[in-house]
């Protein structure tokens, strides 16, 4: 009975570790990306871009999975044609669970990016172009590597908030142990079950987990910021 | 220099207002002699239309309802929720109220049969049987999580006694509540699901009923008066309502059975 707790609440860390890494890379390709296309491209409508990609942070949990069960759902517009070309389904699946966790820490990469893009030193750019590197070499090794400590901040915001995605996940990828049952939908499925032993090892395992993150991000961000004069 | 002082009195004004709410909403809270009702979530819609009812032929009362599978309102109730009458659907999650002294034993009474069915969204082929459900072309089925949801626990065991649970148990989506089911076939997220009729019968045009499945113990609701409530006299009278005609009626409506 205990054993089989334990043997319960490992695999639903494991599988919350893995859906938020998912989760967290996709964002830091995606969220890069359009952080840098807001802070330097000029574009009508940049704003308001920019407020829509902010959404995931305001809208509740519910709304964004009601949206993904409608779209991404076997009869939602991309869903159903995810499965007539591709065979694929994310609906009580990993990766739909990936998917809603990717899109609701989304805006903690996006906005951290832009705001350290807009950081940058333009004339920094500037002198490397002069000084003859392309564009893609002038972004990896100058603008990129000036901006990484705000994205870093950004990526282990986004990371926490994957890991405990429960909303979204659970309209989308439901509650299946082993499959799709993270340690935040394993404790919901524990109290309602009325299981305060399960319950109580899960959340004294989430705390740790998140207690373990917080040091890590300590220890790969340190406080001190390099001097910026 | 009179914009400071002003100012002030500004947010001075602000913040009494704001206390003011706050003041109001706590004595909301205190003053509660609404009657609230945990019930099932199969009830849901018929309970609503007699609560309503039940309001009107009691002027002054006011019901609130709490609806989620039997298994959490249990928990809820356990843990000190302030609720007056206690609706589950299944003799079970009863039985654990019992046993741990929160509802009144002598209140205790069954208002309402249902059946288990099987549903299919409604441009699917049926089932015929409950061993169809094995068959490669039924991917996944959507049942209630037996630990906490009653529809779950009555589908597993009908499962088990024919053999089968192990096979459908491999593709089975758990559902919190009979009602996420029944949305997880309408939205044709999962080839077949397990409902009450009573369920089934509120989306006719999206999920189709495949069969009914013959429970060992027959679908019986039973509702209490909860032993902490406050509100003791108002709650035996919902609860005698409830089994009287004009409720019973709406219930039949709904699909339901008499006890």
């Amino acid at each position: 009975m205990a054993s089989a707790s334990l043997d319960a609440a490992w695999i639903a860390l494991g599988l919350s570790l893995k859906v938020a890494l998912w989760a967290t890379a996709l964002d830091l390709v995606l969220g890069v990306a359009a952080g840098f296309a807001l802070a330097r491209l000029r574009f009508p409508g940049r704003e308001l871009v920019d407020s829509i990609l902010l959404l995931p942070m305001v809208l509740p949990p519910t709304v964004l999975g009601y949206y993904l069960l409608v779209v991404v759902g076997r009869r939602g517009w991309i869903g159903s044609w995810l499965e007539d070309t591709l065979g694929i389904r994310l609906v009580f699946t990993w990766q739909g669970a990936v998917l809603a966790a990717a899109i609701v820490a989304f805006p903690f990469v996006c906005k951290s990016a832009r705001a350290a893009f807009e950081n940058v030193d333009v004339q920094l750019e500037q002198a490397a172009r002069v000084l003859g590197l392309g564009a893609a070499a002038v972004f990896f090794r100058i603008t990129l590597p000036l901006a990484w400590r705000g994205i870093l901040a950004g990526v282990l915001l986004a990371f926490a908030r994957a890991f405990g995605e429960f909303g979204a996940t659970l309209m989308v990828a439901g509650s299946i142990p082993g499959r799709t049952q993270t340690l935040s939908i394993a404790v919901y499925e524990a109290v309602q079950a009325g299981r305060d032993d399960l319950a109580n090892l899960l959340v004294l395992l989430t705390s740790t987990a998140c207690i373990a993150v917080l040091l890590l991000a300590g220890r790969l961000a340190p406080a001190r910021i390099p001097g910026r004069s | 220099m009179p914009t400071r002082p002003d100012r002030r009195s500004l947010s001075f004004h602000f913040a009494a207002r704001f206390v003011a709410a706050l003041l109001v909403t706590a004595s909301g809270l205190a003053a509660a002699a609404d009657l609230t009702v945990s019930a099932a979530a199969s009830l849901t819609n018929a309970f609503q239309e007699i609560g309503t009812a039940f309001e009107a032929a009691n002027p002054g009362q006011k019901v609130q309802f709490n609806f989620a599978a039997s298994g959490p309102l249990l928990q809820q109730i356990a843990k000190g929720a302030p609720v007056d009458v206690f609706a589950s659907a299944d003799q079970e999650t009863m039985n654990q109220a019992e046993q741990q002294k929160l509802v009144v034993v002598a209140t205790r009474t069954n208002f309402v049969r249902n059946s288990l069915v099987v549903i299919v969204p409604a441009d699917r082929a049926p089932p015929k049987a409950l061993a169809d459900l094995v068959a490669p072309s039924v991917r996944q089925v959507a049942v209630g999580v037996p630990a906490s949801v009653p529809v779950g626990r009555y589908t597993k065991a009908v499962l088990e006694k024919a053999g089968l649970w192990a096979q459908i148990e491999a593709k089975m989506i758990g559902a919190q509540s009979v009602r996420q089911v029944l949305d997880y076939v309408a939205r044709g997220e999962v080839d077949a699901g397990f409902v009450y009729a009573s369920d089934a019968a509120l989306m006719p045009g999206k999920v189709r009923i495949a069969f009914t499945v013959s429970t060992e113990q027959p679908v019986l609701y039973p509702i209490a008066v909860v032993a902490a409530s406050g509100n003791a006299a108002t709650a035996e009278r919902f609860v005698a309502y409830v089994a009287s005609p004009p409720a019973q009626t709406v219930l039949a409506r709904y699909g339901f059975g008499k006890p």
